[in-house]
């Protein structure tokens, strides 16, 4: 199997909260993370995409349609966006396990009519310290 | 089962240019890139297997180092990929085809079964793998 990989960042504003549990109950479950007012990250995103490589361009995907996919798809939405206020997160706290699935659902379907090129998988980077992976790994 | 990698890193130079075709169409498909320019590629080298009962390992990574330094170092570093290896006469420099090349030349010169993957940094932030299965 082959596969490309491609990194992007986006800077977001979120809070873990179940709204249906007290402060107190959120605050013993998410911690910090439940702070009211929110918090915010520069969320490393990388997106692993598979297929056949075209052989008058040498490439699985041209970068720049990649590119062009995941900017519109996610960097215009979620960069510099309040993650809790956007429709696909109402009823789903953001954490970076669900931003991880949400974002996959949100690119998985723009690769039909890419030459063959699908999404395999998506990796959020929190922090430095700590990655989501959601989809097949390569 | 047992993966270990290792990492080396080598410095190239390269086109894209399908000689077919005119200059003015090299640049219009290729863009930037239908220049001469340069990266400096990561490579992530992944074996697998057991390690021998005595030795304690799957490989002798002096062994490893040595192939990768004959294979991959010595025809590709500070060389250029269009110019200096017999690879892209036929198909475009592109990170894809490189891994596939490399790839083609790790499954060769390792004992059978070893080879696992390569992961082939073009730069931070676009990366390669080919995986075995």
């Amino acid at each position: 199997m082959i596969t490309v990989s491609r990194r992007y960042q986006f800077a977001a504003a979120h809070l873990l909260r179940q709204p249906h549990l007290s402060d107190a109950e959120n605050v013993r479950i998410y911690g910090k993370c439940a702070n009211p007012n929110g918090h915010g990250h520069n969320y490393g995103l990388e997106v692993t995409i598979t297929g056949p490589v075209n052989p008058d361009t040498g490439r699985i995907i041209q970068p720049e349609r990649l590119d062009e996919i995941v900017r519109h798809r996610v960097l215009e939405r979620f960069d510099h966006a309040m993650l809790n206020e956007d429709p696909l997160f109402q009823g789903v706290v953001p954490t970076a396990e669900n931003i991880a699935t949400v974002v996959h659902g949100q690119l998985e379907s723009a690769f039909a009519g890419q030459g063959g090129a699908r999404l395999l998988h998506v990796r959020i980077l929190e922090t430095g310290r700590n990655q989501f992976d959601y989809g097949e790994m390569p | 089962m047992l993966r270990i990698t290792r990492a080396i890193e080598f410095s190239a130079s390269l086109r894209y240019r399908r000689a077919d075709l005119s200059e003015e169409e090299n640049r219009r498909r290729f863009g930037p890139r239908a220049s001469h320019h340069g990266h400096n590629y990561r490579l992530e080298v992944t074996i697998r297997g057991e390690p021998d009962p005595a030795s304690g390992m799957v490989l002798d990574l002096k062994d490893l180092n040595d192939l990768l330094e004959r294979e991959v170092m010595s025809r590709f570093d500070h060389r250029d990929l269009n110019g200096d290896t017999p690879y892209f006469e036929k198909r475009l420099p592109s990170p894809e085809n490189l891994a596939t090349v490399i790839a083609e030349i790790l499954r060769e010169a390792l004992a059978p079964g070893l080879f696992d993957r390569i992961r082939l940094y073009q730069d931070r932030d676009l990366w390669v793998d080919v995986v075995e299965p």
